[in-house]
């Protein structure tokens, strides 16, 4: 390789290595939007982890009660909305009574979100579900830990009314519901603090409840020692927990549809660290040279 | 008295919490504790908003540079705050249909959600200039990296499925996500435990006064 080679190749790497983050946007954007057009079916891969979720919830006997915890916002909807309501389909399919809750102030608005995608459903419509009996949503207390701690002993103290300002012994649904000893299964929706941890150590150690859980995809490694334990059932973990538990209950949704998209945005970044090595190496094997 | 009364109240709140757990008669104290605590969290929301407004119309006031973005702030919050006490029908007002509920879906929610998404663009950045194999445990952490990047998403079994079931992509993402990642997070959470035992001690002893504002 003569000189003018060497330098004309040592300036497309330094030029590669300097490319303006817009282009990387730019790829990026493109990786993202562009397979949201496209229906492709692919094979998602169950988890063991996502499985115990599922489970959990499938073998509850009709009627058992659900106490279900929304503890995101909307910063984390793309992950956690699909799973929310994968989570109200699974219910209302097995004749579950869900009662709703959120530690974060815009979690119980995000149930409602899921709960009127859900109930456009024909086969939900038939159903014909009932304020009060067949779900409740008590809305938001501030008191994060101490907000589940207090309800191990009474729901009454935390939520004295529910979201409408009913009071709690008024609504078919809560009545003999005092704490955790009459819930079947605790199940979080969780993109962070106060979420599934909290529930753990506040309500499944000290109460012994039975918990499975959805998480984001930063968070849901950090619950894999809890799973591992017993102390969680199980747990999805970002859009690909959404996918499997999708996937599992036999109704592809928003989840299954966005992991093109997700697969082919992940592919990209991999691609660039690959281009970003290459760039690496080869300037460093140069400055030895 | 300023500095004795907190310390005395902090030890006896921490230290009646600890013993409750193992007398259950403590459980009274502690929840008057908790009741005063729910009181207190209540009026923390409202001292925040108060502050709020207090930091952004003082930019407003002393027509600071970023005094655009504190009228946008106090703007917002009136925007969301006023259909939702006054003309959103009370205690039901996240219900769907009322105005505070339209502006959640269509101002707050694809706003924040949009805020969150910005993440994926730096990220993409970000790995690129500094994910780099420049050590053997930077190659270690890359190739980690690598196999759950890909092997978390249907195009790492994709990629790898003319290899025989059990070794394609996405279950050396579940080993790796089952035992290494797990025995790590393990670690993080005992220290982590022991740590906040010794912090909360040291609060409870009184000899870590931080939270009073000096020391």
């Amino acid at each position: 390789m003569n000189q003018e080679n060497m330098q004309e190749e040592k300036s497309f790497w330094e030029k590669l290595l300097a490319i303006d983050r817009r282009i990387i946007f730019l790829f990026i954007i493109v990786a993202i939007a562009l397979p949201l057009f496209f229906k492709v079916s692919m094979r998602i891969p169950v988890t063991p982890v996502a499985e115990g979720t599922y489970q959990a919830i499938e073998n509850l006997p009709a009627g058992s009660k659900v106490l279900a915890s929304f503890d995101y916002d909307p910063g984390s909807m793309p992950e956690l909305q699909p799973m929310a309501e994968a989570f109200f389909r699974h219910a209302f399919r097995n004749d579950l009574k869900v009662v709703i809750m959120g530690l974060w102030p815009q979690g119980p608005l995000q149930a409602n979100i899921a709960l009127e995608e859900v109930f456009q459903d024909e086969d939900v419509k038939a159903k014909n579900l009932q304020y009060g009996v067949d779900y409740v949503n008590l809305g938001f207390t501030a008191g994060n830990e101490v907000v589940i701690d207090r309800m191990g002993h009474s729901f009454e103290e935390s939520y004295p009314r529910d979201g409408q300002g009913t009071p709690l012994s008024e609504i078919p649904l809560m009545r003999g519901v005092r704490n955790y000893d009459n819930v079947d299964l605790i199940f979080n929706l969780s993109a962070g603090y106060p979420g599934t941890q909290e529930w753990v150590q506040y309500a499944v150690d000290v109460f012994h409840v039975k918990l499975a859980a959805g998480n984001t995809a930063v968070q849901a490694p950090a619950m894999y020692p809890y799973v591992q334990t017993g102390q969680l059932s199980g747990v999805l973990g970002g859009m690909k927990g959404g996918a499997e538990y999708e996937t599992l209950l036999g109704i592809p949704g928003r989840a299954v549809r966005y992991m093109f998209s997700q697969a082919i945005a992940h592919a990209v970044i991999c691609l660039f660290i690959i281009i970003g090595n290459l760039a690496f190496f080869s300037m460093r094997k140069r400055r030895a040279s | 008295m300023r500095r004795e009364v907190p310390l005395v109240l902090t030890a006896i709140v921490g230290l009646t919490m600890i013993v409750s757990h193992f007398i259950p008669p403590f459980n009274i104290l502690k929840d008057l504790f908790e009741d005063w605590f729910f009181i207190i969290a209540a009026f923390a929301i409202y001292l925040g908003v108060l502050n709020l407004l207090r930091v952004n119309a003082d930019k407003l006031y002393k027509k600071k540079p970023d005094a655009p973005f504190g009228l946008v702030v106090i703007l917002g919050f009136l925007l969301i705050t006023i259909p939702g006490l006054f003309f959103s029908g009370g205690r039901s007002f996240s219900d769907p249909g009322t105005p505070f509920y339209y502006l959640y879906i269509h101002v707050y929610y694809p706003l924040s959600a949009t805020m969150f998404a910005l993440l994926a663009f730096f990220v993409a950045s970000a790995s690129y200039r500094a994910f780099r194999a420049r050590n053997v445990e930077a190659t270690m952490l890359l190739v980690a990296a690598f196999i759950l990047m890909l092997g978390r998403v249907p195009i790492g079994d994709w990629m790898t499925a003319w290899l025989p079931e059990g070794y394609r992509l996405g279950e050396w993402a579940d080993w790796i996500m089952d035992f290494p990642q797990t025995a790590g997070q393990k670690a993080i959470m005992i220290g982590i435990a022991l740590g906040v035992v010794s912090s909360a001690l040291r609060v409870i002893l009184g000899l870590e006064r931080a939270y009073m504002g000096g020391e």
